[in-house]
């Protein structure tokens, strides 16, 4: 064998370091390339749907403007406090990998362990941020039959004029709530009534116009198909981008809970090298990654 | 690069990327009429401030904290060169064919 060859195979033979990055850490920076592609599908998705379908796409500041404890508007807010504790959590794991170069047992615990803390408050969070948006705001949106193959617009409360509007032809009052009927008189903008043979009786028999909705629904007849925030698109992608991402969030909680109890049970001290720490810290910081542009695309943009 | 000196490091990269999230959140909040009204290529001034202020958090994030900084020159551009290329090729194919049907509809 010429020594060429030897060369090759000393440096691709296996147990070798090529490009100075062991194999582990190697396929993790490659899984990341691939997963980054596909968050900029999805993201890139989003934004074609959103161009696509620019008029009547909800403004994502004045849906989420909900902050614990406090009433009222406050936009951003709630959001720029997520992508606060993720990246503080991105900080403690790097700091665990710091220490862990300097084969500091009890730095990586406490800074793995404050990692773990941030990586669930951070999940805890988008669950409350879930239950808001599902919910709802207070007044809703109306569902009005358009008499298109049984197609109902949705018109959205505006509350400078305390009714409700949507893009073209309505303008709605709500006349009463009562037992979760509501009754509402909706007329087109020139005056005219909306034809009787649209609309729905309740059960004392009087005329319902329209029916209230609340936030995106994810179960019963409406899920997916209406809701209060506008085009549906908006609250599917949102589920689905913000919930992919969860997921990632989730998983990495995991795998920081599995290197955890390794670190504490000392395998990596007596390894001689704390590198499963810096690899599953490559996951989390990408985590962190991914936010920064899910926070800039869905909610600032 | 001793210890002392890669702790500041990071707290650095931490107060960094903070100050950018409290102008973005500030920005978002205000919107500044003259960076609203403005638009260049279809997009306003206040979105393409949004979007590189977000890359300048994404360099600080791969670069410092995934430590790609001080990984050799070629991983480095194996792992950037994939993402620099196909991305933007994905985004421009999806947008540009989103304003168009935009045109179409409305």
């Amino acid at each position: 064998m010429d020594s060429k060859n030897k060369n090759i195979e000393s440096d691709w033979g296996g147990g070798n370091r090529p490009m100075k990055a062991s194999y582990g850490k190697l396929m993790m920076w490659f899984f990341l390339i691939t997963d980054a592609l596909t968050f900029s599908a999805f993201l890139g998705a989003y934004g074609y749907h959103r161009f696509t379908h620019f008029s009547d796409w909800p403004i994502a500041d004045e849906v989420f403007t909900h902050f614990p404890f406090i009433h009222g508007h406050y936009p951003l807010f709630y959001v720029a406090l997520m992508t606060f504790i993720l990246i503080m959590s991105s900080v403690t794991m790097v700091l665990a990998v710091h220490a862990g170069h300097h084969m500091n047992k009890k730095g990586v615990i406490i800074w793995m362990f404050l990692t773990i803390v941030g990586g669930i408050t951070f999940l805890g969070s988008q669950a409350w941020e879930w239950y808001h948006f599902i919910k709802g705001t207070e007044k809703g949106a109306l569902l009005i039959p358009s008499g298109e193959h049984g197609q109902k617009r949705v018109a959205h409360y505006v509350g400078a004029h305390d009714s409700y509007h949507d893009d073209e032809n309505y303008e709605s009052k709500l006349l009463s709530q009562d037992q979760g009927l509501d009754l509402v008189q909706a007329e087109y903008l020139d005056g005219q009534a909306v034809p009787k043979d649209l609309l729905k009786k309740n059960d004392k028999g009087e005329f319902i116009y329209a029916e209230q909705i609340f936030g995106a629904p994810l179960t019963g007849e409406y899920a997916f198909r209406y809701n209060e925030y506008g085009h549906t698109t908006f609250s599917n992608f949102f589920y689905f981008i913000t919930g992919f991402h969860g997921f990632h969030v989730f998983t990495g909680v995991l795998l920081n809970i599995v290197i955890f109890i390794n670190v504490l049970n000392g395998v990596y001290h007596r390894r001689g090298h704390y590198e499963m720490v810096e690899k599953v810290g490559l996951y989390w910081h990408f985590v962190d990654l991914v936010w920064v542009f899910v926070f800039t695309f869905f909610y600032l943009v | 690069m001793g210890k002392e000196n890669s702790t500041r490091q990071i707290w650095l990269v931490f107060w960094l990327l903070l100050i950018v999230t409290a102008i973005e959140v500030i920005l978002g909040i205000i919107k500044p009429a003259f960076m609203v009204e403005r638009r260049l290529i279809g997009v306003t001034l206040l979105n393409h401030t949004f979007i590189i202020l977000t890359i300048v958090k994404a360099y600080y994030i791969v670069y410092s904290f995934m430590h790609l900084g001080s990984e050799k020159k070629n991983l480095k551009w194996s792992i950037l060169l994939p993402v620099w290329v196909l991305i933007p090729y994905l985004l421009f194919i999806l947008l540009t064919e989103a304003f168009y049907q935009h045109e179409m509809y409305y």
